[in-house]
């Protein structure tokens, strides 16, 4: 397990709107990206996943706003570079050549009157305007073989793609100027679930040639417990587990997680009867008190509805790498 | 399992070809390119039975769910409700259609665009009702007819619901208004076109319950049509799987799921994902081989619709399009695949 951080949140919180009327999208969020590792976020619609994506990046749109906390970047050999206070010319050096990010709905972000090869190349335009014509359109014909696409494809416009293909040509760019860290925002959400393996194949592969990190988002639990190293699980805009994926699959603590796992209906083993959870996602502008899953928990006891858990290693249970904000598993008593 | 219920519906030869518009030179052309969206499609709908139809977007299984709803005129085929042919161009909005709507009625994939934003759940529910007469006579009537839909669909008390608009409510309950909208004609079959798809995890096995328990009570016959193998396996007794227009193997859920026969079908199971498969990290992936994408529909692959990607071709799947074959573990049981030739001889 290597422990070099890449990325590290430290209790971030974003908000949409301000003053009173403010909503808490994100709250006190901490985590680290370890460097070479594929993490994975999941949470249903709402839970603030993406929020917290944009939120780091610094790509919120209003009314959004960071209300709190730090997101501190590691560049190898170098020093730690403060995300949230950089200038907007060291934002712009910072953006894509170290941080990248697949969007939501992909498909559709690639713009529809321009060539595969006048969006990739602007890239390289953009950021690395030393480069001749000639080395962009090579770097071009490059990436896209990297992502599987023949080169022939160069010229096509994005309609005459399709919707796999159209994810592999946005990969491609992320990877562009070799990023040390991806974000994938539900990159394979639109698409089947062949070409969604297919295209995590690809991601799998260029990460081991590339050895960049990925933040994975999704609402698909089984796919990250596949595919990831470990797993965050956020609820309420709160990150309420946190454990390697095969850890968490056998053996989740939160109640949260434990429902997630069962919503899901096996393709092998015996078929049994499925509940998923009962109620609904809370509405953010009136959080529950307490832990904001105790309307729908089936393990709901006195102090769920009266105090926050805090995300911490569980008393009973030895070794760092877990963490969950549950009143059922304690956190041991230390600084954190 | 080999129980046989009442036939409902029934698809024979079931064909929607699209004609594609003429761009530029075409236009002097004489040839009319089409979309062969479905081609020679057979399908049973039983009381109280769920008929899952799983293939991959692009596949044709939405056209066929409103090919059996008669929102499209098709182009060849039948459809048999009850043993009765319904009128191959029976004009949306006739009295026959609307017959016919009464007892075959659909629910969407996305219950954010299904209802319509300005109306409340009252008018929703109540314009169905009227349409297909049986809001009763008098107020008390009409709403004790509400509130029986919502109750079926377990949105009670019916009061907290009736007068809330689309946006005030969650997905699931918009989902759960949706169904209940569809039950108001009194259907006899239900046409699911990926009910749960739109929805958030947690909550779309409450809906495939719902409507598992709706089946049973209300003796419906469901036809399920989902991209999601494994949930077809849970919630459906019979599969069948679709393959660029054309069905590829039919079978029951079980049989079909757990022993595939079709080489589409294995590559549709190996490609879910299996959280028992984790082998710590994603190193299990890199292993297994491209795969291609589905063809053009325009031009479909003579032969086998699926030859050009399939693992196991001969030179007869090339030419000749295989007819459905018994694969031999279960009785009904079958594959449109060359593979099993010998299986039946």
């Amino acid at each position: 397990m290597k422990t070099d951080p890449v990325l590290e949140i430290k209790g971030l919180s974003v908000d949409y709107g301000l003053g009173n009327q403010a909503v808490r999208a994100v709250r006190d969020v901490s985590l680290t990206l370890n460097r070479g590792e594929v993490l994975g976020l999941a949470g249903e619609s709402g839970s603030g996943k993406s929020t917290l994506a944009y939120g780091l990046t610094r790509l919120l749109p209003p009314p959004g706003v960071v209300s709190a906390g730090k997101v501190i970047y590691y560049p190898p050999g170098g020093e730690p570079v403060d995300v949230l206070s950089l200038t907007p010319a060291g934002l712009r050096e910072f953006r894509w050549a170290e941080t990248s990010i697949v969007f939501q709905g992909a498909m559709n972000s690639l713009n529809p009157v321009y060539k595969v090869s006048t969006q990739l190349i602007d890239v390289l335009e953009a950021h690395q305007p030393g480069m001749s014509r000639q080395a962009r359109t090579a770097r071009a014909r490059e990436l896209l073989k990297m992502v599987g696409i023949s080169e022939d494809r160069l010229d096509a416009y994005p309609h005459q793609l399709s919707g796999g293909m159209r994810q592999r040509v946005m990969i491609g760019m992320a990877l562009a100027l070799e990023p040390k860290i991806v974000i994938m925002d539900e990159p394979t959400t639109a698409l089947d679930v062949v070409m969604q393996r297919q295209i995590l194949r690809q991601l799998v592969d260029l990460r081991k040639r590339f050895d960049f990190s990925v933040l994975f988002i999704t609402h698909d639990l089984s796919l990250l417990v596949e595919f990831s190293d470990r797993i965050a699980i956020m609820y309420g805009g709160r990150i309420v587990e946190q454990a390697p994926a095969s850890v968490l699959y056998r053996d989740s603590l939160h109640p949260y997680s434990d429902g997630l796992l069962h919503s899901f209906p096996a393709l092998r083993g015996p078929r049994r009867d499925l509940v998923g959870i009962p109620g609904s996602p809370p509405d953010l502008r009136s959080m529950p008190s307490g832990c904001s899953f105790h309307p729908r928990c089936p393990k709901a006891f006195d102090p769920c509805s009266v105090d926050v858990p805090v995300l911490g290693t569980p008393a009973d249970l030895q070794g760092p790498a877990r963490k969950v904000a549950c009143w059922l598993h304690p956190i041991r008593n230390s600084a954190d | 399992m080999t129980v046989t219920t009442e036939v409902v519906l029934a698809a024979e030869g079931l064909t929607k070809h699209f004609p594609v518009r003429k761009r530029g030179r075409e236009l002097l052309s004489r040839t009319n390119h089409v979309v062969h969206a479905v081609d020679d499609v057979d399908l049973v709908l039983r009381r109280g039975w769920v008929t899952a139809l799983v293939g991959e977007s692009g596949s044709g299984k939405s056209t066929v769910a409103r090919l059996l709803a008669q929102l499209y005129p098709r182009t060849s085929g039948d459809i048999r409700l009850h043993g009765e042919s319904a009128a191959v161009s029976t004009a949306r909005g006739g009295r026959r259609f609307r017959e016919y709507s009464r007892k075959v009625q659909m629910i969407f994939q996305d219950p954010f665009a299904s209802l319509n934003p300005v109306h409340t759940v009252r008018y929703h529910l109540t314009r169905a009702l009227r349409i297909h007469g049986r809001a009763g006579k008098g107020k008390q009537e009409l709403h004790s007819a509400l509130a029986e839909l919502l109750g079926r669909v377990q949105l009670t008390p019916a009061e907290s619901y009736l007068d809330k608009y689309p946006h005030e409510l969650s997905g699931g309950q918009r989902q759960r208004v949706a169904i209940a909208r569809a039950l108001a004609a009194d259907p006899e079959a239900l046409l699911a076109d990926e009910p749960v798809s739109m929805l958030d995890v947690s909550i779309r096995l409450g809906v495939l319950n719902l409507l598992r328990n709706l089946k049973e009570r209300l003796n419906l016959a469901i036809l399920y049509i989902t991209h999601d193998i494994a949930s077809a396996r849970y919630f459906a007794d019979d599969t069948l799987v679709m393959y660029a227009g054309r069905m590829v193997e039919g079978g029951d859920s079980e049989t079909v799921t757990q022993h595939p026969a079709h080489p589409y079908t294995r590559l549709l199971v190996d490609s879910a994902p299996d959280p028992d498969r984790i082998t710590g990290s994603a190193q299990g992936l890199v292993q297994e081989e491209g795969v291609g994408e589905p063809p053009s529909l325009i031009t479909p692959p003579d032969g086998c619709r699926f030859h050009p990607r399939c693992p196991f071709v001969m030179d007869k799947c090339r030419t000749a399009l295989p007819p459905r074959f018994d694969v031999g573990d279960t009785e009904t049981h079958w594959a449109a695949c060359w593979l099993f030739e010998e299986a039946k001889a």
